[in-house]
């Protein structure tokens, strides 16, 4: 099978590399130290995969709002995520 | 009912992630691709970076496209739903003719969405329509072709004619599962037909309303076949939803590159409301106990 | 509909009796909203063009078949109903085939991941069409499948397996688990008493699963018609492209449009108390 189609590029490769990373990485910690919901600041029960969702889609969101207000180089939105999936790992 | 922890089941739910990752997961890989790169056709591209979404997060027509789809999906939700609970309300409980009700509304949910389109765009024409001649012969000028406002009348009443049975259907289900007792008590307690609706039917239906209002907004959100069919997103761009031009921009000018990036910022929106609605309503479940 | 009025007198609430005359109206006029429009088109169905564009008529002034004729010995009218009814007879099989072992992990075992899985299911339901068209199209004519019933088919699980999965689900909840249990210590292996003791239990929800593909792969329109050229064109596709030398010809187009809803309308009644589950992806 032909792959051309996908036009695959390092930095996606690397993108999609690293999200199947956390995926697995999630996966071996919730067998090694299986999880325990809790309820935070959103007031709804979360588990350690829920949270990593919500760090993922509100990252792509912080992104793209960076991308269309700021015009700043988008290294520093990627900041800011991280400063985000600490908070909501700490507090949601 | 007690679930047993196995993860063994992984084996049976192993063809289901295998057929929906070949075309779910494999399609949007794609398209993430395509999103950061520019291509002439032949299988060449460029490396093209953030550009597209910039381009896409920050033109005009896209956030007229988004605003548009917004007010259709706030105009539908605000119809389809209080008009989907009246019909519930109002439809016999039982007998022969419940069934009848039943399988003449779910009429329109069957039919194949361009006829739907095909059925409106006659309907509304003043030459042919029944639509369109009443209102030509009320001295109405009805032309959903040239006319934005009349273009919005003829889709959005399409669209209440699709799908309002949906939410009478979802809303009479729940009404069937709240227990003759409560009636009982509330007659005794003398209560108003307003109050049983408030306290008592409006509760029960919460779950499925829930489920309504989402698939509402969803497939409202991603409407294409029966716009296009009825208007093709026109008079200019009145009704010309994310789809439509979302379908333009992919397919008819073969753009892949805004296309995918247009595609992958409608996909985290859908993402997200998916991700809301879901969550309240598996709290609202465990609120329940179910 | 106006007998309706008279047959239901006897409320089953007798507090809401003042209520019943609005009703019975709002219902009616529901109603009547509802089937004028269809009745429009098959009133258009039996006439001939010419008679349509002629002048205006609530009924067909010579009624005629030669439309429905028209399609029905018109090879490049008719193969469109035959492509349509292969590809999603296909969906249908393979839908259940793969959703019926899942969606019975999911109502009896708990496993790693199970809720994400379940909620990363129901987003492939929410994805718009309109997202998957392009690289749907790039992928199949990459793996040679473009302008097959097995393409359609295939991209028309991207709803329709999640859909089967749900609805199947909350039909498998309602077995209690005791029947697996005695079933393993009677001495069937798992294979055996899925087919055997556990498939008919849940007949009932595996046709309306069955209706539910059928109809939602049938109504589809805009993958069905970037996938296919000529060979397995959707009746639906075609119907779109419905123009000839003078224009549209109302007549065929509305008994197309006719011949469409039947195998719908043929099966809504047996289901008929099961569309809002089955629309609700099993959750009502």
């Amino acid at each position: 099978m032909n792959l051309n189609w996908m036009a695959w590029t390092l930095p996606t490769a690397i993108f999609f590399a690293v999200i199947a990373c956390l995926l697995l990485f999630f996966t071996f910690l919730a067998i090694k130290y299986p999880e325990t919901p809790r309820r935070g600041i959103l007031m709804i029960e979360t588990t350690r995969g829920d949270r990593l969702f919500i760090t993922l889609l509100g990252s792509a969101f912080i992104n793209a709002g960076w991308l269309a207000m700021s015009g700043l180089p988008q290294w520093w939105a990627l900041g800011i995520c991280a400063f985000y999936a600490a908070a909501v790992f700490r507090w949601v | 009912m007690d679930k047993i922890q196995n993860n063994k089941a992984w084996f049976l739910v192993l063809p289901v992630l295998v057929l929906v990752a070949f075309s779910a997961v494999i399609p949007l890989m794609t398209v993430v691709n395509y999103s950061v790169q520019d291509t002439f056709g032949n299988n060449v591209f460029f490396w093209e970076g953030l550009g597209w979404f910039q381009e896409v997060l920050t033109s005009k027509q896209v956030h007229s496209a988004f605003g548009r789809q917004l007010m259709f999906s706030g105009l539908i939700l605000a119809i389809q739903i209080p008009l989907g609970i009246l019909i519930a309300l109002s439809m016999p409980k039982k007998g022969f003719w419940a069934s009848v009700c039943l399988v003449l509304m779910a009429l329109p949910l069957l039919i194949p969405w361009n006829v739907v389109g095909t059925i409106w765009q006659i309907l509304g024409r003043a030459d042919i329509g029944l639509l369109g001649y009443t209102l030509d012969a009320l001295n109405i000028n009805f032309n959903y072709s040239r006319n934005p406002v009349h273009a919005w009348i003829i889709v959005v009443t399409m669209d209440v004619w699709h799908w309002t049975s949906l939410v009478a259907l979802l809303a009479y289900a729940g009404l069937q599962s709240i227990p003759q007792a409560y009636y009982q008590a509330a007659k005794i307690d003398q209560a108003s037909r307003w109050k049983v609706f408030r306290y008592i039917e409006l509760p029960k239906m919460q779950g499925v309303l829930l489920i309504a209002i989402l698939l509402r907004f969803i497939d409202s959100f991603m409407i294409y076949t029966e716009p296009f069919v009825v208007t093709g997103g026109g008079p200019g761009t009145a009704t010309s939803f994310l789809s439509i031009d979302l379908v333009k921009m992919a397919l008819g000018q073969f753009d892949l590159g805004p296309a995918a990036a247009f595609s992958i910022m409608y996909f985290l929106v859908i993402l997200l409301v998916s991700w809301v609605f879901y969550t309240v309503m598996t709290n609202l479940d465990k609120a329940e106990g179910r | 509909m106006a007998v309706t009025t008279n047959t239901y007198a006897t409320p089953v609430r007798s507090f809401a009796l003042p209520k019943i005359r609005t009703k019975h109206v709002i219902m009616v006029i529901y109603l009547a909203f509802m089937l004028i429009p269809i009745y429009w088109l098959f009133k258009m169905s039996l006439q001939t063009n010419r008679e349509i564009m002629s002048g205006f008529t609530l009924w067909p002034q010579n009624p005629t078949l030669d439309n429905y004729r028209t399609i029905l010995t018109d090879r490049s009218w008719y193969i469109g109903y035959i492509n349509s009814i292969t590809y999603v007879v296909m969906n249908t099989v393979l839908s259940l085939a793969v959703a019926l072992p899942a969606a019975y992990a999911f109502s009896r075992y708990r496993f790693l991941g199970d809720k994400h899985l379940f909620f990363w299911l129901l987003t492939n339901r929410m994805a718009p069409p309109a997202v998957f068209a392009l690289p749907f199209f790039q992928l199949y004519s990459s793996v040679g499948l473009f302008d097959t019933h097995i393409a359609v088919a295939l991209a028309h699980t991207l709803f329709n397996v999640p859909l089967a999965v749900w609805i199947l689900e909350g039909f498998m909840r309602g077995v209690p688990k005791e029947i697996d249990e005695t079933a393993y210590i009677d001495g069937y292996s798992f294979p055996k008493f899925f087919v055997k003791i556990f498939m008919p239990l849940i007949a009932s929800g595996i046709g309306v699963a069955a209706f539910f593909c059928f109809m939602f792969s049938w109504v589809e329109l805009l993958l069905s018609r970037t996938l296919t050229a000529v060979n397995a064109q959707p009746i639906t596709s075609i119907m779109t492209r419905t123009v000839g030398a003078s224009g549209i010809d109302w007549g065929v187009l509305a008994a197309a449009g006719i011949l469409t809803i039947v195998p719908g309308a043929l099966v809504i009644y047996f289901v008929r108390n099961y569309i809002a589950k089955g629309f609700a992806l099993g959750r009502v």
